[in-house]
């Protein structure tokens, strides 16, 4: 594994694993996501920012389908996301999602939290799911906490449970949905430390962040949200030090100081 | 160094004698303001002029022994429980096979006690509880094996208590989780149904569900069938324990997270594994005060059966009352059954306090 960031001539033009064409969303009658398009490609790091309310999340959440598009079409993995689709548990354990808020399973322990997956989903024997729980609560760092309930560690520690919980599932595609908003500032890195760790291993990753750190140093992409569509998109030191459009600059300002 | 200095010093160092022990808990719970001092003055002097009379009256002055002459002395006369044990605890239940009914219920609470800790819970268990469940039913109701057949109908007192609650709750709360799934259903029909039965039901006393059982139903029967009146009325109280359990399940439904839902869906599981494994046990584990109120009610509802002529526990106590010798001991034989209840309902709920405490991770 490299420190490097994967180069961009690594990640080949033509796998796509995601492709979102004229999408829309409301509620009601709010258009949330107004017309996206977006194309991910294999290993690609992508990052949304935005202001808050911009639809970064619910974005990512349309691309697991916790939240239904209604107009456009999203392509997952070769599979269409669509209202009639059978089979969506299929698409969800192929596609991992780490929230802001954990949502760790209070009454399960962590090990427990990691095989429930792959048990009930996968139909892998438990020992053998226990061995891979065991596996990536080593690489998050964590492996002493294995017999604990979540509601014993920190948030931080809580949150790379969540990771190794979606890792386990040993997805293609991994969503983060404003993973590190919702820990103590000490703990932020422990969790991007995974992250970047998980970047440089070659995963194909959503993230919807301010971290811009994180930004600057994994990702391919920056798309910069702003009213539910997306108004910039450029690489990340194209997207930091040249901005384009004034919303861009003026969020920049707020966030960089 | 200071700080192992110090650390010296706090283990020396004990609270006021005053704070602690007997004295320390009567002076801070007791004593503790002149207000509280008057009310505990006032209550210990209504206690001595309560329970002291109520103690002569029920352990020096009683009566014990069957048959004896109890209009003479003025205490209480539990001879109507020494004489007429049989018949308020089984009924008509012939007496001189009662030891059939006493080994059925002995099994049924040693298999509640052994199932009272989970540790025990596995499939050796279920296998138990079913050939105990056949053997209870072989020897109640006899028939084969040379012994002896009793009637449905001369089962009473307690055997019929434990028949129906026992049933009734183990029936009841599934079909309450089921109906309260039903009621948050994304199926119109699923869920018009489950709220108009839910509605129904509680709109109406269980006392006219039990009418409805035992005088209107076998009028749709077509002739010569008929249900049995003990079948009708455990029928009865399922449905009407179930209604309510299914919106106290409901309440912990919509308590939970919506993150649980969401982290269940993400990992792929579907609705029925993200039920039973993530979104039931906590909900359950929420609501267990709750349920255990209602199912400690519906175990007291029991008793209603009364209204439809079967001879629960409560009718059969009265039926003793009405007998010339032992007319006027009613508060005898009440609080004798009373305690018996009791003793069912404190199981119940100190069941459901230890299981909180069992299921409780810290969340």
């Amino acid at each position: 594994m490299s420190d490097e960031k994967i180069k961009k001539e690594d990640i080949s033009s033509e796998d796509t694993v995601i492709e979102i064409v004229n999408m829309h969303k409301w509620y009601g009658d709010f258009h949330v996501l107004n017309n996206i398009n977006i194309n991910v490609k294999k290993k690609e790091i992508i990052v949304v920012c935005g202001p808050s309310g911009s639809g970064k999340s619910t974005l990512i959440r349309c691309i697991n389908r916790l939240e239904e598009h209604q107009k456009g079409q999203i392509v997952v993995d070769g599979v269409e996301l669509t209202k009639d689709l059978k089979n969506i548990e299929k698409v969800r354990s192929e596609v991992g999602m780490v929230f802001q808020h954990f949502n760790l399973f209070p009454h399960l322990t962590i090990v427990e939290n990691l095989t429930i997956g792959p048990i009930w989903v996968r139909k892998v024997p438990k020992k053998e799911a226990e061995e891979t729980a065991m596996y990536y609560l080593e690489k998050v760092q964590i492996a002493e906490q294995a017999a604990k309930f979540p509601g014993q560690l920190s948030g931080g520690q809580q949150q790379r449970v969540a990771i190794a919980r979606s890792l386990c599932m040993k997805p293609n595609i991994m969503l983060f949905d404003e993973a590190t908003s919702a820990l103590d500032p000490e703990m932020v890195k422990e969790v991007l430390d995974v992250m970047i760790d998980l970047a440089h291993g070659g995963m194909t990753m959503i993230v919807v962040t301010h971290e811009m750190g994180f930004a600057k140093s994994v990702a391919h992409r920056v798309l910069f949200m702003d009213e539910g569509q997306i108004i910039e998109e450029n690489e990340p030191e194209e997207f930091f030090n040249n901005p384009q459009n004034d919303r861009t600059k003026l969020f920049l300002s707020q966030i960089l100081y | 160094m200071e700080l192992n200095a110090n650390n010296e010093n706090e283990v020396l160092v004990k609270p006021p004698i005053s704070s602690v022990g007997v004295i320390g808990w009567i002076k801070g719970n007791l004593f503790s303001s002149p207000f509280n001092t008057i009310l505990t003055i006032i209550i210990v002097s209504i206690l001595w002029f309560s329970i002291l009379p109520f103690l002569n009256w029920a352990l020096i002055d009683s009566s014990w022994l069957p048959d004896a002459n109890c209009r003479e002395s003025g205490g209480a006369c539990w001879s109507i429980i020494s004489s007429n044990y049989k018949i308020i605890l089984f009924g008509f239940y012939p007496q001189d096979i009662l030891w059939r009914p006493i080994t059925a219920i002995v099994m049924l609470v040693s298999l509640l006690c052994i199932s009272r800790n989970r540790n025990y819970w596995n499939a050796f268990l279920g296998y138990s509880w079913l050939i105990s469940l056949i053997i209870m039913g072989i020897l109640l109701k006899g028939g084969i094996l040379g012994l002896e057949p009793v009637d449905i109908e001369r089962w009473g007192g307690i055997i019929l208590t434990l028949l129906l609650s026992v049933f009734g709750l183990t029936a009841a709360y599934p079909l309450g989780i089921i109906l309260a799934l039903g009621r948050q259903s994304e199926m119109p029909v699923i869920k018009t149904f489950c709220i108009f039965y839910i509605e129904l039901i509680r709109g109406v006393p269980l006392i006219s569900l039990l009418f409805m059982s035992s005088v209107v139903f076998p009028l749709f029967l077509p002739e010569g069938v008929s249900i049995n009146a003990i079948l009708r009325a455990q029928v009865a109280i399922i449905m009407f324990t179930a209604a309510y359990v299914a919106e106290v399940v409901r309440g912990g439904l919509q308590g939970m997270n919506k993150g649980q839902f969401e982290a269940a869906d993400s990992i792929g599981l579907n609705y029925f594994q993200t039920m039973r494994l993530i979104i039931l046990p906590q909900a359950l584990k929420i609501v267990i005060p709750p349920s255990v109120s209602v199912l400690i009610s519906a175990f007291k509802d029991t008793s209603l059966v009364v209204i439809i002529g079967l001879y629960d526990l409560l009718k059969t106590t009265q039926t003793t009352l009405s007998e010339p010798k032992w007319m006027g001991f009613s508060a005898e034989a009440y609080i004798f059954i009373a305690l018996i209840y009791f003793v069912c309902c404190f199981f119940m709920s100190n069941y459901s306090r230890k299981l909180e405490k069992e299921l409780d991770t810290g969340l």
